[in-house]
């Protein structure tokens, strides 16, 4: 998979497809050649930011899809499918590699630690890699998959904290990892629904992380902060410090299920409940809002039930418990990981559903109150449909194509991994000895 | 204040019942057809190799028929002609300038157009080639002006008369016939050569002959001996031979002897200049009777021959 991302940027398009329940957002990105600009007008690499342009992008109504996993394969393909030819016919250009994100397939974090004697004083590189390699593999459960793994953390004898351990002299070198596991089935459906539609997977993150990545600003990766990317079935959570996500999790609620809330309360279709959740939702009824009557019609045929009126602090009202227990969920899950301890608690609100009225205001009451909410990075090219907050996990992927963390350590597996008698060992054997 | 009733009015405009609309999703097909169109070579193919293909198909198909191929010559044909044959192009006067009567005469015969024709079909460099064979003709110029073919023509000027044995004819400077004389009396302005081989030597000729103008009252004419040296033959029946190089300065030298010692005056038939030192005359016999009679040593024997 690798490979395969290194050969769709050398071939310079790649695409982006964020399958979420909602909607499914496809992003064409086109890679001129890195550091295109860096002599032009002084403009560093920027992570790789400015590597890429958005030369596509569409949107579709998601189908078939629910709580962030694929529920029914065909309807997503078609979905899909619909997404990638849009984005194509406005990329004019034709796709053959994609980079995925799933949001939900219970993400599960684990921390790991490894450590080993340096043989020489100086760190190498095949020292990180024996670090790596000594992390002890946790009991992820079967059928599930690593999706995430990022040395976090490297310690040096009595220096901890390093990033960057190599050339430094020392002892031991210990190295603390995060290690994120999905449902193995869940990603195989995707892939499926990818494959089935000609393309090729590039590859694949997770929802939670790659919208940190987009609506975290630096000093909040680098000081601690946790992105709550707000889905339409599923609201992830991750948490960076030093640049690394240390955590990731998912509350398997997201805005769908205030759409169906308000379908359910008020008696009216799905459609119509997005619609007075989009226009007149909200989560802090105030006086004005007893006396602002929303017409919700229906198609019944009877007057009396076509002609129903409800305040908006009634929609208020049913909104709001359903937000409260979403945020509540995810103070659980804050707590759970610990998120108190971090010298910074910054909280960051993204996705879809962070756009209702007042969140803000009920998320710092719930979770503490540092939050603001986020938006995604801009990004060259992407059109001003595709800047909103729902956008922050595409973004985010983009950025994680053309600059993937998990690439940082990218080492050889050390000598001791491989068979006795590889051919690899005597090489290295007559390199440490001659 | 405003009672509290009054504010129910304020609502916004009435949500209009969604249909849900076909799904959008393009087929499987569809979406690999979009996809394959979409790819460089494919689409290059349609856009430009495929109507290329059509075009060059349909026209080959169409010349593969012989009589089509044969209809189409002869539209073309038949085009050519009718633009050649415009009065634009129409050629009716012949005018020769700077040709003598007679020359004039001949190429007016020797010119194998009949006018009026089209400028196309004279072959001008054919037609300059014809006159220019002629060998009166020095140089021509041939061209087409608004109608008319105007040939101007530069004849040869005769320097000099060669005799020879079927007749008298015309040379130019060069040696370049000219024409034939009936009789010699018909040009008596212009010098006589005659002998093998004088129509190559023209050029020496003419030279020998102008540093021998004090002498051209009495000089008959040039005789080419042997296709290597100049006669020069006086009245009186007295011949100067020239020598093979140097024959201008040996007439000059004659010239010099005449003035000095009255040499031409004198009664001999030959004067060999062919020895520049040792200039020799062959006395006539009244001469040389003359000469043993004043010396004194008179023989019988020019008297018996």
């Amino acid at each position: 998979m690798r490979a395969m991302r290194k050969a769709a940027i050398q071939r310079g398009v790649i695409a982006i497809l964020d399958v979420g329940t909602s909607k499914i957002a496809c992003l064409v990105l086109r890679f001129d050649g890195p550091e295109k600009l860096r002599s032009a007008d002084g403009v560093g690499p920027m992570a790789g930011q400015s590597d890429f342009r958005v030369i596509g992008a569409a949107t579709t109504r998601s189908r078939g899809v629910r709580f962030g996993e694929v529920d029914t394969m065909a309807e997503t393909e078609r979905a899909i499918r619909t997404a990638v030819q849009m984005a194509q016919k406005m990329a004019n250009v034709r796709v053959d590699h994609v980079i995925a994100c799933i949001a939900g397939a219970q993400p599960r974090s684990y921390g790991l630690a490894g450590e080993v004697e340096l043989h020489e004083g100086q760190v190498g590189e095949a020292d990180v890699a024996r670090a790596l390699a000594a992390c002890e593999m946790p009991d992820i459960g079967p059928a599930r998959e690593v999706l995430h793994a990022h040395p976090v953390n490297f310690a040096l004898d009595h220096r901890s904290g390093l990033g960057d351990p190599r050339g430094h002299v020392g002892q031991r070198l210990a190295v603390d990892m995060h290690l994120l596991a999905v449902e193995a089935d869940a990603i195989q459906n995707l892939v499926f629904c990818i494959h089935r539609c000609d393309l090729e997977l590039a590859g694949i993150a997770s929802s939670a992380y790659v919208a940190g990545i987009a609506a975290l600003v630096e000093d909040e990766q680098e000081l601690g902060a946790a992105c709550i990317d707000l889905g339409g079935g599923i609201s992830g959570v991750s948490v960076f410090i030093k640049k690394h996500m240390i955590f990731a999790d998912a509350v398997r609620m997201g805005g769908e299920h205030i759409t169906s809330d308000i379908s359910k309360g008020l008696q009216v279709p799905v459609s119509v409940a997005e619609r007075l959740k989009t226009f007149h939702g909200g989560v802090q009824a105030t006086g004005m809002d007893d006396r602002e009557m929303i017409e919700i019609g229906g198609d019944s045929g009877d007057w009396e039930k076509d002609r129903r009126r409800v305040s908006r602090a009634e929609l208020i009202g049913i909104m709001r418990p359903r937000v409260e227990e979403i945020l509540e969920e995810l103070r659980a899950l804050l707590d759970a990981a610990g998120f108190d301890s971090l010298p910074s608690q910054q909280i960051v609100l993204t996705g879809g559903a962070s756009q209702i009225p007042g969140l803000d205001g009920l998320a710092a009451r719930i979770l503490g109150h540092n939050v603001r909410l986020g938006r995604p990075l801009r990004v060259q090219g992407l059109p001003q449909a595709a800047t909103g907050a729902g956008f922050a996990s595409a973004v985010g992927l983009a950025l994680f194509a053309a600059h993937p963390q998990d690439e940082w350590w990218d080492f050889e597996i050390p000598a001791e991994r491989y068979p006795a008698r590889s051919l690899k060992k005597a090489v290295r054997w007559f390199r440490d000895n001659w | 204040m405003r009672p509290l009733g009054a504010a129910t009015l304020v609502a916004p405009p009435r949500p209009a019942p969604r249909v849900l609309h076909r799904d959008p999703a393009p087929s499987r097909m569809r979406y690999k057809l979009n996809r394959l169109w979409l790819t460089p070579l494919v689409r290059g193919l349609a856009r430009i190799g495929l109507p290329l293909v059509l075009i060059v198909g349909m026209f080959g198909l169409w010349l593969g028929d012989a009589g089509q191929r044969a209809a189409l010559a002869d539209r073309f044909e038949a085009l050519k002609t009718q633009i050649q044959s415009r009065p634009e192009f129409e050629v009716s006067l012949l005018r020769i300038e700077g040709a003598s009567p007679a020359v004039d005469a001949a190429i007016r015969t020797m010119l194998p157009v009949t006018l009026p024709a089209s400028s196309f079909a004279l072959d001008l460099g054919r037609l300059r080639a014809t006159i220019a064979s002629l060998d009166a003709v020095a140089t021509v110029d041939l061209r087409v002006q608004k109608g008319v073919l105007a040939v101007q023509v530069v004849e040869r000027v005769p320097a000099v008369l060669w005799r020879h044995a079927a007749g008298v004819e015309m040379l130019d400077a060069t040696g370049h016939r000219i024409a034939t004389v009936i009789s010699r009396d018909l040009r008596p302005e212009l010098p006589l050569i005659a002998g093998e081989g004088a129509a190559e030597a023209v050029p020496e000729a003419l030279a020998v002959l102008a540093a021998a103008a004090p002498l051209l009252a009495r000089a008959r004419g040039l005789v080419r001996i042997g296709a290597r040296r100049w006669d020069l033959v006086l009245d009186r029946d007295q011949r100067i031979l020239l020598p093979e190089t140097g024959a201008v300065q040996a007439v000059e030298r004659l010239l010099a002897l005449d003035r000095a010692e009255d040499l031409l005056a004198r009664d001999f038939t030959h004067l060999d200049l062919r020895l520049a030192a040792r200039p020799t005359l062959r006395l006539s016999v009244d001469a040389q009777e003359e000469f043993l009679r004043v010396t004194g040593r008179a023989t019988t024997s020019a008297v018996n021959r």
